[in-house]
């Protein structure tokens, strides 16, 4: 109890301690929370900013009839087209095992890339000509300076002779880098040089465009009823708790779930993003509704009451007066649902979709993964070039959960109404 | 209005109840040690032929052959990776779903290596040693067993050095911590001959006695994840980690391996078999899904190509041991004829 017997302003100077004091504690959290922030974003950023170039090596090669036949040029042997260029820049080699890392320097895929071009622009046949192929994660790795030469020969990924060759090759001009598109464009590959993150953006997208089609309407529709509507009984008791319930089961559950009905008893496919969708709605579910039953009972209850005395019926009254007011709060629901959802991998394991996919999904049948996925499977992946496409698949999911943010803030931004 | 067309989308998303689908693609499972081979081989696959690329999925040798075993039927796995053997009840349950019709592949082999960081000194170690180290309890000269007493290596044995032991391992759910446990652990355990006369007599004490790892933080359980366990060993000179030969090969700058029983776990040693930690790897075709599924039998044929698993194969580059030549020449005819093996 204040003492009003004592003068006014007693205890001034300790009083106003005390404030400022708890202020700066304040500060202080704020402060430690966005340096730990910073760090771990700034850390990734910088190991992601090994993802945005690549290495290519112009090679020379023979595209002549002898080599090709030009009637059937899928049929020529481009490995050995590959490995005669190499030879040819550096007829010294002559031993097997330094052919063998002579010829590591170009990227496996780069046999696929040379039949590729040849086969877009059969123009080229007849002749030696130069083919800008992309050279291995080694060999990016020791341009960037990742690979400590200083070090033995035999801790190294890279040997003396194979420096002695980018040395050459650099002099020659016959290294470039250039913008890594493909890792946007592109699907998983086991080589850290080609591998794109396009086919888990798709397989997360398609998932996600499922989980809000099935999740979205359902939750709204079941909030509202269960709002408005639904008697107060113990079956009404019931359902709530349970809904309460289901928002706290741990998420690889509702994958079990999805993997005795959807793939058991339905009979979908496996590894589909249709089955991810359904099963990440089923864990978001609970959210939504949650989230949209307090936008509900936020609403001013004399909005319906005034549209229910003007004849309107509960249904009108509901949809025409309390829904849009309690709009913006149910996306806001929703996004936290979806942004929960994009992140999960439990509950795609059990449903066949933490899985190596190459080929970018074309529809919700197509077998797909998830950009958590993506993530896990290449910072469990041996080869150290994949640390850093490891880091920028983080960043890609953050960009991603960023704009799906934005987009729930620009259509609460439309949809409020001030009143 | 908008809520009325999504309620309507929503109505028609549920009850597209698609019938099992025609698939185009090879399906993969199994372990996550075969995943990085078994994914170089699909995607080379996928490139070079026609077919889709083959979807294949990692999860664990155990998960994989449970959801090959359930049936036979487009909506199950085509293949399952294992990084062990197929278990007797595991065919058993195979044929009760009626998969009795199983090719085994045997594809190479995986080292296990224990390596410290390249600060430290190179250990030179026993499987005496390992598991010594590691067991919870140890065998008495006199048959009986005490708890394990040994906190630093060269109380173990007098030749090591006197750090602490500390070993980052994977968890009791990973086949690396199995094989470990079979290869490094027994391998140690059968060298006390009290011990080894046991095995005969009480399988069970035997298996307890060899394969239980201490818990009192001699070992600690560092998860599957084995890029986590060379970073942790690069920041701690005194800890020794377990993990797959691979992840040795690609961070030889960071992490040495360490001498057992005298053998560097290096490529060759591997392969000749003189490394004593070193399992097979395989897989398992179902018969049935051969001219069912497009490109399985092209698939198999790649997959048992020379210029795959050979010596200079592309999946040696990943870090696979490959076979002895006459034992690969003899698993690939009997894997492209669908020799099915023996149950």
């Amino acid at each position: 109890m204040i003492d009003l017997g004592r003068k006014a302003g007693f205890g001034l100077t300790a009083r106003n301690r005390a404030e400022r004091r708890f202020q700066w504690v304040g500060r202080f959290a704020i402060g430690i929370s966005l340096s730990f922030l910073l760090v771990m974003v700034g850390d990734i950023m910088i190991t992601a900013s090994g993802t945005i170039k690549r290495t290519e090596i112009a090679l020379a090669v023979d595209l002549g009839p002898d080599r090709i036949d030009p009637a059937d040029p899928q049929s020529a042997s481009y490995g050995g087209l590959v490995k005669a260029s190499l030879r040819d820049m550096f007829p010294n080699v002559t031993k097997r095992a330094e052919k063998k890392r002579l010829y590591n320097l170009v990227s496996p895929e780069a046999v696929f890339e040379v039949a590729r071009i040849v086969a877009e622009d059969p123009g080229l046949l007849g002749g030696k000509r130069q083919i800008w192929v992309s050279a291995s994660d080694d060999l990016d790795l020791y341009l960037r300076g990742k690979i400590d030469t200083d070090q033995p020969q035999k801790r190294r990924r890279i040997s003396d002779a194979e420096i002695e060759w980018i040395d050459a090759l650099q002099d020659a001009d016959r290294l470039r880098r250039v913008l890594n598109w493909k890792f946007l464009t592109g699907g998983d590959s086991r080589e850290p040089e080609i591998a794109g993150i396009l086919s888990a953006l798709v397989g997360s997208a398609l998932s996600l465009a499922v989980c809000l089609a099935i999740s979205f309407p359902l939750g709204i529709g079941a909030a509202i009823y269960l709002e408005e509507f639904a008697p107060a009984n113990r079956l009404s008791d019931l359902i709530e708790v349970n809904i309460n319930n289901l928002a706290a089961v741990p998420s690889i559950v509702f994958g079990l779930l999805g993997l005795a009905i959807f793939l058991g008893v339905m009979g979908l496919p496996r590894s589909s993003p249709l089955v991810g969708g359904m099963v990440l709605a089923l864990m978001t579910l609970p959210t939504i509704i949650i989230a949209a039953r307090a936008a509900l009972k936020s609403v001013p209850p004399s909005f319906k009451e005034a549209a229910l005395a003007l004849g309107a019926s509960p249904v009108q009254a509901v949809f025409h007066h309390s829904v849009p007011v309690a709009m913006p709060g149910m996306l806001t629901g929703a996004i936290v649902g979806m942004a929960q959802a994009l992140g999960e991998t439990a509950p795609l394991l059990m449903i066949g979709m933490v899985a190596f996919i190459v080929d970018i999904p074309t529809s919700i049948l197509e077998p797909a993964t998830a950009l958590p996925v993506q993530i896990f499977l290449w910072a469990d992946s041996p080869e150290r070039a994949f640390t850093e496409k490891t880091a920028a698949a983080i960043i890609v999911l953050l960009i991603f959960l960023v704009s799906m943010n934005l987009v729930a803030i620009l259509l609460r931004r439309k949809l409020e109404t001030r009143f | 209005m908008p809520l009325r067309m999504m309620i309507c989308a929503s109505t028609l998303a549920l009850t597209v109840a698609a019938p099992a689908l025609a698939r185009e693609q090879i399906n993969i499972v199994g372990s996550s040690t075969v995943f990085p081979f078994s994914t170089a081989v699909a995607e080379r696959f996928g490139k070079s032929t026609d077919f889709p690329t083959p979807v294949v999925e990692s999860t664990g040798s155990g998960g994989g052959l449970k959801l090959f075993c359930a049936g036979v039927g487009l909506d199950t796995p085509d293949i399952t990776n294992a990084s062990r053997r197929i278990k007797a009840s595991e065919v058993a349950l195979c044929a009760e779903n009626g998969v009795d019709e199983i090719v085994e592949a045997k594809i190479g082999f995986d080292g296990i290596v224990l390596a410290n960081s390249v600060e430290a000194e190179q250990m030179e170690l026993t499987l005496r040693d390992i598991f010594l180290a590691l067991a919870k309890d140890i065998p008495n000269a006199d048959g009986t067993t005490q708890p394990n007493p040994y906190m630093t290596w060269d109380q173990v044995n007098a030749s090591l050095p006197a750090i602490k032991i500390e070993v980052l391992g994977p968890p009791p759910t990973s086949g690396t911590r199995d094989a470990f446990a079979e290869l490094a652990m027994e391998g140690g355990c059968k060298t006390f001959d009290w011990v080894k006369a046991l095995k005969s007599s009480d399988k069970s004490a035997y298996k307890t006695l060899c394969h239980t790892v201490r818990e009192d933080g001699g070992y600690i359980e560092a998860g599957e994840n084995d890029n986590l366990i060379v970073q942790k060993l690069a920041a701690n000179a005194d800890a020794l980690g377990i993990f797959g030969y691979s992840f040795l090969e690609q961070n030889s700058d960071v992490v040495q391996g360490s001498l057992v029983n005298g053998v560097a776990p290096e490529f060759e040693e591997i392969a000749s078999g003189n490394y004593p930690i070193a399992r097979s790897l395989y897989f398992y075709v179902k018969s049935a899904h051969v001219g069912q599924v497009p490109g399985l039998e092209e698939f198999l044929q790649e997959f048992t190509a020379e210029d795959t698993w050979g010596d200079d194969g592309y999946l040696a580059d990943k870090g696979l041991i490959p076979l002895p030549e006459d034992e690969r020449s003899e698993i690939g005819q009997s894997v492209r004829a669908l020799t099915p093996m023996n149950m």
